[in-house]
Formats: C-alpha cells, structure tokens, sequence
C-alpha cells in the first residue's frame, strides 16, 4: 500500500487501492489502429477511459507548409485512408475555393460519382470491422468481397487501390475508362465469364444491383441480429447536445437525431457538386425499424445510419453515371503547379464518410501555403469517448469505440 | 444570417474594442475578437437564440512569421500568432470566424508561451483542440482544465508548427538531425 501511495505515477491517475488501470494499448486488433486506452476499472467495469493519440502522427500539417496543392493531396490521402477519394476531395475543393476556380460540369459528376462509391466502400469497412470487433467473422469476409470490386474499379480509373490522389486541384487526374475488363470478383459473383471487357458503367450497375440486394442479407447478419442487438443496443449513448458540443458529426451526430449533412446544409461550393440530385439523409431515431432495446444515440442507431448512407450512396452514383455521360467539357481544369496563391484564407468542410473533415488553408502569394490546418472529423468523434465509456463492463468498450468509426491516421496526422 | 448583422448584434452588446468595428473582408471574412473577451463572446454567440452557434468546427493556430531574414521585408504580416475559431449553427445553418491576434512570445521573451483564455467551456471539443494548438503551435490556454501535449509525446521539447522550430538533435539516444 505504501508503494501507491508514494508512486508519483500512481497518484498523478488518482487510483484508488481496488482500481486497476488497464491499458488497451497502442497495439490492439479492436482500436482500429494505433489508439492507447488508458482504462481505469473497478474489476469490470470502467470508471474512466483516457485515450492517448499521436501514435501516426506524420507531421502533416507542416509538410503543406512546404508543398504546391497538387503536390500535397497525396498527403490527404493518407489521412483517412479508407476514404482516401473523400480526402482528396476536401482538399481539392479547399483550393478551387481559395483561388475561385469552377470545374467543368464533367469533373462534378465524375466526382460526386468517385465521392460517392468511395462512400460505399468506406461504410463497408466499418460494418465488416465492427463486427469483428464483436466476434464475429463473416461479416467481414462478405464486407470485404464487395469492397475488393471497388477497389478494382478504382485501380482501373487511376491505379491505385487504397492511396488514389486521383480527385485534385481543377477536377480528376484521369479521365473514367471507357471499358474495363470485368473484375473477377464480379464476374464470379454474378456468372459472367471473367477476363470479359465490358464498357466501364455497365459494370459498376452490374455491381450495383449486386449489393443492392446483398444489404438486406447484412441486415440479417448484423442490424437484426439478436447477439449484435444485445451488445450493441442501449450503449454508448450519446445525447444530442453532448454531440454538438464535442464538435462529433457525420453519422455519429445523426445517430444522435441531429439532421446535419454538409451536402445539404454544407459551403455552396460543396453544395452545388449535389444539386440535381435526389437522395435521402438517414437519421435516428429510426422508430418504424428499430428494436425495442435501441436507444436514440446508442451503438445501433450509430451502425444503422451508416447502413442507410450505404443505401442513399447507390443512389447517388446511379444518379451520377448517365449525368456524367451527358455532361460536356474536360474532367479537369488545368491547374499550374507554380501558380501563386492569392494573400487570402479560406476554411471547407466536406461530408466524408466518417464526419466533417475540414481544410483550412492560409495563401501567402507563394505557391506553398503558409498554414495548412486539416481537421479531422474522427478526432472530435473520438474526444466523446470517456463521457460515453463510463460505467460499462470491459468487454463493451470496442463495441463503443468501434462504433465511431475511428481511423487514426486523420486523428493523428 | 449575414456577417454584417452579426457584427452589429456583438457590437451592441460588447463594444468595438472587443469585437472590432467591423468584420474583416476576405474570402471567408471573419470578427476580430480581442483575447480578454473571447470567453464571453464565445458563450454569447452560443446561447444567444438569434445565433445559436453551438458547434465549435475547428480551432487552430497560424504562425505568421518568416524565419528567413533575407524574404521577411516581402513578407507582409506583422510577426503575430492567430488563433481561429471556425463556428456553426446546427440548428440555424450558419457560419462565422472569428480571429483572436496574440504576440508570439508572451512579453517578447522567446521560450514564454503566449496566453489566451480557453473556451473549453463552451464547447466541449475545444478542449482537444487547444490541446493540440499547445502541442503543436505553443499556445497556453488559461483555465484549460488539462493542458498536456496530445500528438507529441509528453516529454517533447518545441512546438513544431512554429516557423522557427529547430527539430531537437536527439531524443531518448535517437539522433533528430
């Protein structure tokens, strides 16, 4: 006893003689990355949850200080890099701004199409992953295998699969192929002979009238499963003040029944990428569908929002693909990569898969930014962690932190 | 609503030494907000039922100096650190920045962290993102309940995002530079 009583380290956490403090360290298959917990618990149950952050931290923001845009997005695609399309996307957008430039109607479509699909794919991970925090595998596989074909589309618009730096200053750096050969993930999930070239949005609708009807099979297997309803419902509840205050958004907001989407209410610069076309923003409570254990702000409403989203993304790149056929002009306006930014400074926030991420970019009349600030949405998702943790057995904490939706390399940077 | 009715209703209420005479113009323009008032300002904006900006989205530090003596007359800023407030309304859907200018160096001595009082408040998540404004850009937030560095690890000497920040030549026996 009076070792912890004299243990600077010891009384600096104001433990107490029967707590212990457990660390859920930098190295965890549930903290979807590099996260410490620091977990101060009375046997199982948390008292409190400290995280600790910085493990990625790559000095991202000093690095634009040195860097033309163009030169910089591949560094926003290491971001959030499931979302890397939404990355660039932001960023992009954040100088179109800040130098007052309008992309061809093409590159619009074409990136709401990009923005749209890389939606799709980034939702899936955090389905398939939230499940395997939980326990369970075959979520993940069947998460996975629809995410392989996007990827493989993706490599076929601008060959790379996770690290794209495709959607850039002035629209997209390629152009969308005209006919690709189908993937074969595809071609075995649907019967189609594989090697077969087929034109390039044939075969995104084949594949999008596959996962149309494979969402109602994720549902069974996670959203009305009773074990997921009995780890997940009830928990983590946070209510919709707290989540305003503690700047959370995406669908960790409206899983709190606050309806707030950026490509509704968001700049009109981002706006107006979305004007034309029809979607839906899903938000809790969902009181026809829910089960009777859900709470407005819980685990489920959280992890159902983004089923939804899924939904309302097909939407959208079905919407995309014949306005991108009719639209005319070039899918990129030539950015020089010595042009000089204007004495002006410009803030942007767009809806990426797992919040708002913002950009903040000050121009000196330099071609590098003086200041570039990136502001990550999961960084203030994850700011709510110990205020939702409080009082819960052990054995909940992935489920409650795997329902945000983290991924550090935006926290961290 | 606009800026401009913005401006007036703060002004009313905290005078043109706290808020400035008017929004600055820019691209994004912004209320220049003195230090000793941005508390109440901020709680203001927040509460008040024709604002309502009860979103905090972002707040960070810039570092307006040029290390390099040779580009600092072409320059352009006085040498100053910023702090900027980025605001939203979830109910009202608008927008606002503010800005609040403090010295680089608290009384011109290098090394003594500048001041300004926190808003965390306020809004909760000020809280992480003062942290890291002290992190990253040296910054001290009076009143911040906990003020440790959140990227760097904690024994981290410098605040990187400054313009004269010299990468550390080793730590724990790893060579820097």
């Amino acid at each position: 006893m009076a070792l912890q009583i004299e243990d600077p380290r010891v009384v600096e956490f104001d433990v107490q003689t029967d707590e212990m403090l457990v660390n859920m360290g930098p190295q965890h298959p549930s903290t979807h990355g590099v996260l410490r917990l620091l977990l101060r618990t009375d046997g199982e149950i948390v008292h409190e949850c400290t995280p600790h952050i910085g493990y990625l931290h790559r000095c991202a923001e000093k690095i634009g200080e040195n860097l033309s845009p163009p030169q910089y997005i591949p560094y926003t695609d290491r971001m959030d890099y499931l979302a890397a399309m939404n990355m660039n996307l932001g960023f992009a957008l954040t100088i179109e701004k800040l130098i007052g430039m309008e992309v061809p109607e093409k590159a619009v479509h074409l990136r709401v199409f990009i923005a749209e699909l890389g939606r799709v794919a980034s939702h899936l991970v955090a389905m398939g992953t939230y499940g395997l925090d939980l326990g369970t595998f075959s979520p993940f596989l069947y998460a996975f295998r629809e995410r392989e074909i996007i990827l493989e589309f993706f490599e076929e618009i601008c060959g790379a699969r996770l690290t794209y730096s495709y959607l850039t200053v002035g629209g997209a750096t390629h152009d969308l192929p005209e006919e690709i050969m189908i993937p074969d993930g595809l071609a075995s999930l649907t019967g189609r002979p594989p090697g077969e070239m087929m034109p390039f949005f044939d075969c995104v609708e084949l594949f999008l009238k596959w996962i149309e009807k494979r969402i109602s099979e994720y549902h069974t297997l996670l959203t009305r499963n009773a074990i997921f309803i009995k780890r997940t419902a009830g928990m983590g509840i946070l209510t919709p003040e707290m989540a305003v205050s503690y700047g959370c958004t995406g669908p960790v907001l409206r899983g709190s029944g606050v309806d707030y989407d950026l490509r509704r209410d968001g700049e009109a610069i981002y706006t107006r990428m979305y004007q034309g076309y029809s979607f839906e923003i899903p938000v809790a409570p969902f009181a026809k569908v829910a089960p009777c254990e859900v709470v407005l702000g819980d685990n489920w409403c959280r992890f159902y929002v983004r089923m939804m989203e899924v939904v309302q993304a097909i939407r959208l790149v079905r919407q995309s693909m014949p306005k991108y056929k009719a639209a005319t002009g070039s899918h990129r306006e030539a950015f020089k990569m010595n042009t000089k930014l204007p004495k002006d400074e410009v803030y942007l926030e767009t809806e990426a898969p797992r919040g708002q991420m913002g950009f903040y970019v000050v121009g000196n009349g330099d071609a590098a930014p003086l200041r570039v600030r990136a502001k990550s949405s999961c960084f203030c998702n994850l700011s709510i962690t110990d205020l939702i943790c409080r009082g819960v057995p052990l054995a909940d904490i992935p489920a409650i932190v795997g329902s945000l939706d983290i991924v550090m390399g935006e926290i961290d940077r | 609503m606009e800026i401009q009715a913005i401006h007036s209703i703060l002004l009313e209420r905290f005078g043109s030494e706290a808020v400035g005479d008017g929004p600055r113009a820019a691209i994004d323009p912004w209320i220049q907000v003195s230090p000793d008032s941005i508390v109440a300002v901020g709680r203001f904006l927040r509460d008040e039922p024709r604002l309502k900006f009860d979103h905090l989205n972002d707040l960070c530090g810039v570092d307006y100096f040029e290390p390099d003596a040779k580009k600092a007359p072409k320059f352009g800023h006085e040498p100053h650190v910023e702090v900027v407030y980025q605001l939203s309304s979830v109910s009202l859907k608008h927008r606002l920045k503010l800005k609040v200018s403090i010295p680089r160096w608290k009384d011109n001595v290098a090394g003594q962290l500048p001041s300004v009082p926190s808003v965390s408040s306020v809004w909760g998540i000020a809280d992480w993102h003062e942290r890291e404004a002290y992190d990253l850009m040296g910054i001290h937030f009076e009143g911040h309940p906990n003020l440790r560095r959140i990227l760097c690890p904690e024994d981290w000497t410098g605040h990187a995002l400054r313009k004269d920040y010299e990468f550390p030549l080793e730590y724990h026996g790893i060579r820097g530079r």
